[in-house]
This record gives C-alpha cells, structure tokens and sequence, in this order.
C-alpha cells in the first residue's frame, strides 16, 4: 500500500537529512549571542523542570497576586468570566459532552502552566510578574483545583512532586494506525450508498454572523425592517455630531499618542461605533461623564458606590484613577496596574475624548 | 419541505441572486429589441478619462468587491485580540490567497515590530548560540514555495452538527501563499548542530516576539526537512498580521506552529510542551484520552461555489462547481464530486497538477436544469488517503476533538440556487 511505501521513504530521507550537518557550509553571518541576551529571552520551562527559576509561593499569597493580575479575566476562584478560560473544575469529564479542560482536569505538566504565567500573562502586561509571584499564582491555581492544601508552598525544590491528575491522559498521534482504514487507494465510485437523508440543517441553529458591509445588503434590511426601528437610528446620528466639534480643538498629535498608550488598554476597553463592552466598559464619551453610568455593564461594589456618591470623571479624577487604580478606588474590577508618565495620562485623555 | 429565509446571509444572497437573474433577463430582451444600451449607448467610462497612475500608489481591490473581506464568528472568542477570523474562499478563485484577505489567528494581537527592530536568536544545544538582524537572513540563499497554511481547528465548530452557514465560516481559516525565505535548516548549520549530538531525539522550540510568546516544539527531523523562515509572501513583505518582518512557514504541519513574529530557536533534547501544544492543540477522544503531537493536516477538500454564501444566480444550463483541495501528507492526487449525497461521485478536473502541500483548485463543468442536489467533494492525496465521511470521523474521535476535522463537507443546493450546510445520512 501507498501509505507504507510513504512511510519507508520517510525513513529513508529522515536518515539522510539527519545525517547530512556534518558536513555544512557556513556563511559567516550573524553574531554569538551573549549569556545576558539568551537568559532574558529563553524563559521556557520543560516539563522536568529545565528552566526553572529558583524561587517561591504559597497558596495565601497566590490569592492576593491572582486576585490583583489574573481574577479580571478568570474569576476569583478561577471559574472563568465570560468567555475567557476557566482554570479550575472539570475533574472527570473528560469523557463527557462538552468536556471541561482546566488545568486541574486536562493539562498534563506543571511546568507549562508556570511556563505559560511567567510568559504569556497576565494578557496585556505579560511578563511583569517576579518568580516568586508566578509560583504564589500557580500554588493558588493548583489549590483552585483541589490539588493542594491551603498551606501548600510551591517552589523549584517540589515542583516535580507535584501530580497532575491528567499526566497519563495522553497518546501520541496514532492516526497511521487507528484511522488506517481512510488509506482506501481506490474510494467508491458509484451505488455508495442506497439512500440520502438530510439528518441537521445549518439555519436551525442560525448562528452565522451577518454579512455587513456591502451597501446593498444594508438597504435591504432597511427595507424590510418595521418603520419605527428606522426612525430609532435617526436621533442617534445626531449626538455623534457633538464630538467632532471637540475633537476639532484637539491636539492631533496628542490624540495619535493616546491612540498608542491606549493599546495597554485594548485587551479589556472598546471605543467607537462598533464598541462594545468586553472586560471592561464601552468609553465613548467617558470623559465629563458619570462613573458607573455605561449601560449593560456590570460594575465592582466600590464603582456603584462612587456613582450614586455622585463620581463625574472629570480629567483630573480620571487621571488620578488611571496613575494608581487599585489605591484610587481599592476593590476596582480594573486590574491595571497604572500608567507611570503623566505625558502618557494626558495622551489617553485626549484620545479618549476624540470619541 | 418548505424554504426557510430566517437565515439573513441566505435571505440577503437569495435577493442578490434574484436581482442579479432579473438583469439577466432584462439584458436579454433589450438584446432581442434595439440592444443592450451598455453596448448600443456610449457609456460614461467610455467617453470621459479615469483615474492617473499615482491615484492608489498601494492598490486595493475595486468598491465593487468590498464584501469579499475576512469576517470572524464573534462569539467564538472572549475578545478580538485573541481571536481568529476567515478567509473569503467562497468568492476566491485559483489557488493564491491574496495577503489582504487571508484569515488572522493571534494570541495577543498583531503586533507592530519593525525590521531594524528584528532579532533572530538560535541557542540551546548548538556549536554557538547566535543572533542574526533581519538583513542577516536577506544574505543567505534563499528559497521560493508555495504552501497553504490551516488552523487545526478550521471546520472545528462543525464536529458536534452542520452549524454555520458559508464556506468561509466552515473553511476559511485557511491560505495558500508562495513564500520567501531561508530554510530553518541552513540557520540551524549556521549555528552547528555538533553540540546536539545523535539529531534523531532532538527538538526545535520556536517562539514569537508578540507578548503571547506562542512557542511550539518541532522534532529536528521535520525542522531539517522543508521549514522556511520566510519574510516574504506572494512577492511582498509579510503583512503585519502574518508575522512581519519574518514568520515560520512549517509545511503540511497546522498553523498554529508556524509561529509569527520569531524571535528565537532552540535546540532542545525534549518538547517543551507548552501551552499551545498541551492545553490546546490536543485532541480528546470519546474515551476521555487525548492525542497530542497531532501535527500533520490531513487531506481535505470543499466546494467553495456554489456554497451558502455563492448561490447560483444564473439560470439553467452551463454550470461550474469548483473547490479547494489540499494535504499535509503531500500532494493531491485526486478530487470527487457527488450531486446526491454520496451515492455516486465523478472526478472532478484538477486546473493544474496537485503540488506538495499546497492548495489544489478543481472544476466540474456540468449542466444545471434546477435540480436539488447534495453537493459534496472527496480529496485524495500522494499517500493513497482518501478524505472521510464525518461519520467515519466521529467514530474514530468522538465529538470533543475540536481539532482536525477533515470531513467531507455537504452543501444543499436547492431549486433556486440557494443552498445551505447540511449533514447528511
């Protein structure tokens, strides 16, 4: 069979390209990388344990730093917000519908989870966090799970003795064998079969995005739409008005630097027409409005409690808010550590104001 | 059975289609009386000037074609930054994909990072660890192929049931570019590979520059055998959503290895088994096991017209169902199209032999008298794999696999010449 053929090949060229460096051309390009430069980009962590930084956390702490970086998107206790991961749970379903796959119930190593918040977390602010801080977050992930008591210190010495309940879940790629029989060489060609059924529809479940964009489309929407939801778009071009009056007196450049600082906010803020709210709220208009006021958002205690307080963000309470959130208004949902320039504060502002 | 336009890209493509047959007709008659006035009557472009040369100094495609754009699911994802969108296939032809309209997957977003900016480090178990600039990788010989490139999970949400209504949504994270660059194979001799002694248990670990720091392990087999470190597509610099200045391209392997934005590869003697490739980019089993290490894409087609989104608008008579196909495994040897559900297949005509690991256009030129049909295609490849039915697959998987479904797709085409996804028995 072809497949096998392919396969012996394989083997063969795998032999020859592997045998082959020794004898090399080299171009003389490039330079040697110094020790600084390797360490502080080769972070990663292997599974037994290779790259691990000396360092230490307990439950306790993990709690306040997950708390602080990590509850914004995944919860509290680690459930998940919305669509975002749930990072505890799920032991035992894997065999069920809709498996839950946390990394108490699926992820097999330790050390990816560590690997993986010292790198790649928390989204937006990726690797500001010390060691001892990303062992404190997963001591507190692995206790979120059941799999550690609430005096548990994790740290480079145990961190192999860690055991993952799903380590043995996994086997490699068995395709060639387990799914051999779709090697058919020759598929059928007629009477495959003795009858059709058509046995799901695609429209039933009805959850293909909408098509924006060609204008025709829009007008036939239009069209067909009752007339009092046409009339409801119409007020609402007016107030859009407004803003482009203001946003004449200001500073462009001003509004394109803000336009940059802004990316640390992205991960979690929207602005313009096709905002919505995400992790944090819509802020079109936010500066001069009332706090706590953007509809469909659900806001922390202390937010709620500022706004029936009467809290307007003006520029100076926005700017003290965003140098040092958690101190400005502590038990804020906003887990962002602050913006340190002032020039970066003043930049945002303007290009929060240009919606 | 009765239509259903509650579907609105169906409502809305079933009135393009209507609007676009009307014309037809009324073309044809003024044809029979005095003519076409587009033909009898001087039109404006005909008589006065268009636009100079520098008009677009960077030319997009025409207004006319501003639906053919990459669109996302959004209820897929939490957030857009860490997200996926699809490429426009229903209404592509050929086999390149355009870079302005190939699908995007980030981890963090799409990062701005500027060549002067770019470093390449390689370390680990090498002769010397070193870095190169961007300019660095412009002197060393270069290479020129065309690969597609497929999310493991393109056509993931259709596991459980037919579910989303277009080619685009079903199978459009996928695109098929010719691309530029050094093969990882002459940078990793660049640096010496004496350090890593026996190759044959050694790995590659490479890693982005965006702040996701995606990184996948490839076994040093298959990093020795065609990876490139491209830095151009389809001629031009890489699009920033592509990876620019430089991007892995891991041949046949999914997308989520060819890792954007490199910045550093190591020589390891094990995988590291990060994130991407344990907690993701696993496939779990009915039994509750999961494979891991499920690189390859296995072989797979689509009829990319007439699909959901590409009615057929015309009348009866000559009609052209064409398609995609493609295989990790290697070359397209072949492609079936079934009318009826898969009770008879046809070979469809390949517009040019199938290439290693590339996107593969074929035609069926046929004849169309209003008929219902059950629009299905069947790839087959170089290693005599034949693509499956999704019964075949679900009893071998499961419904939790998430990743690699291949499945032979059905579309029903209906007597107006709109159709839908459906699943069939």
């Amino acid at each position: 069979m072809s497949k096998f053929l392919n396969l012996v090949a394989g083997t063969a060229l795998a032999s020859t390209l592997i045998a082959a460096p020794a004898l090399a051309e080299k171009y003389g390009l490039g330079r040697p990388a110094t020790a600084d430069e390797i360490a502080a980009w080769d972070l990663d962590v292997a599974p037994d344990g290779t790259g691990l930084p000396v360092g230490s956390g307990d439950v306790f702490t993990g709690e306040e730093v997950f708390a602080d970086n990590c509850a914004i998107c995944h919860g509290d206790f680690a459930e998940g917000v919305d669509n975002w991961p749930k990072l505890a749970g799920g032991a035992d379903t894997l065999d069920h519908e809709d498996p839950l796959k946390t990394v108490g119930s699926y992820w097999p190593y330790l050390s990816t989870t560590w690997d993986y918040v010292n790198r790649s977390m928390p989204f937006g602010a990726a690797q500001t966090l010390s060691p001892d801080d990303v062992y404190a977050i997963v001591a507190y992930i692995l206790y979120s799970n059941d799999l550690v008591d609430d005096e548990f210190v994790l740290s480079n010495e145990n961190f192999l003795d860690v055991e993952m309940p799903n380590a043995g879940g996994f086997i490699i790629d068995d395709r060639e064998t387990s799914e051999a029989h779709f090697w058919t060489d020759a598929p059928c060609m007629e009477n495959c079969k003795d009858s059709v059924e058509i046995t799901m529809r695609a429209l039933v479940l009805d959850v293909t995005p909408e098509e924006e964009g060609a204008a025709e489309a829009k007008v036939e929407e239009t069209a067909a739409e009752p007339v009092e939801e046409a009339k409801v778009e119409e007020p609402a071009a007016e107030p859009a008005a407004e803003p482009v009056v203001e946003l004449a007196a200001l500073d462009p450049e001003m509004v394109k630097k803000g336009e940059k600082v802004f990316k640390k906010c992205k991960s979690c803020h929207q602005v313009g027409d096709s905002a919505k709210n995400k992790t944090g709220p819509i802020l079109n208009g936010i500066v001069g409005a009332s706090a706590g006021a953007v509809d469909g958002f659900k806001y922390s205690k202390p937010m709620k409690a500022a706004a029936s307080g009467g809290l307007v963000w003006s520029e100076d309470e926005l700017s003290a808010f965003l140098s040092r959130p958690k101190k400005y208004m502590k038990g804020t949902k906003m887990s962002f550590s602050g913006l340190k320039k002032e020039t970066d504060i003043e930049a945002v502002i303007t290009y929060l104001k240009s919606y | 059975m009765t239509m259903s336009f509650k579907g609105k890209p169906s409502r809305r493509a079933f009135l393009k289609g209507a609007v676009a047959a009307s014309g037809t007709v009324a073309g044809a008659s003024f044809a029979n009386a005095a003519g076409d006035p587009l033909i009898t009557e001087v039109q404006e472009w005909a008589s006065a000037t268009g636009d100079g040369v520098d008009a677009t100094p960077y030319g997009l495609p025409i207004q006319y074609e501003s639906d053919v754009v990459r669109r996302n699911v959004e209820w897929l994802t939490a957030d857009t930054i860490s997200s996926i969108n699809f490429t426009p296939i229903h209404a592509l032809d050929g086999t390149i994909t355009p870079q302005g309209c190939a699908f995007e997957r980030h981890h963090s977003g799409a990062i701005e990072l500027k060549k002067e900016d770019y470093r390449l480090m390689i370390n680990g178990l090498v002769d010397t660890p070193l870095v190169f600039t961007y300019e660095d990788l412009e002197r060393f010989p270069r290479e020129n192929h065309v690969y597609f490139c497929e999310c493991a999970a393109n056509t993931g949400m259709e596991w459980a049931g037919a579910q989303l209504n277009g080619a685009q949504f079903t199978h459009g994270m996928i695109h098929n570019m010719e691309y530029s660059g050094v093969t990882l194979r002459t940078l990793l001799e660049e640096a010496g590979l004496g350090a890593a002694g026996d190759l044959k248990d050694k790995w590659v670990y490479v890693e982005g520059a965006d702040a996701s720091s995606n990184g996948r392990s490839i076994p040093m087999e298959k990093a020795l055998d065609d990876v490139l470190v491209a830095f151009k597509a389809n001629g031009e610099a890489l699009r920033k959503e592509h990876g620019y200045p430089v991007r892995l391209v891991v041949p046949g392997w999914e997308g989520n290895m060819w890792v954007k934005w490199l910045r550093r590869i190591e020589v390891t003697n094990q995988a590291i088994e990060s994130r991407e490739e344990t907690s993701k980019y696993t496939d779990t089993l009915e039994d509750g096991t999961s494979r891991k290490w499920t690189w390859v894409m296995d072989a797979k087609s689509v009829v990319t017209s007439p699909s959901p989104q590409a009615p057929i608008k015309h009348g009866h008579g000559p009609l052209v169902i064409t398609g995609l196909a493609w295989s990790g495994r290697g070359s397209i040897t072949g492609v079936d199209v079934s009318t009826d559900g898969g009770k008879t297949w046809q070979e469809a005509r390949l517009a040019a032999p199938g290439t290693d690991k590339a996107l593969t256009r074929f035609y069926l030129d046929t004849e169309w008298t209003g008929e219902e049909m059950l629009l299905q295609s069947r790839a087959r490849d170089s290693s005599g794999y034949v693509q499956p039915t999704k019964a075949q697959l679900r009893d071998v998987r499961g419904l939790n696999s998430i990743y690699h479904n291949n499945c032979i797709q059905t579309w029903w085409v209906k007597s107006n010449g709109e159709a839908e996804n459906v699943e069939v028995s």
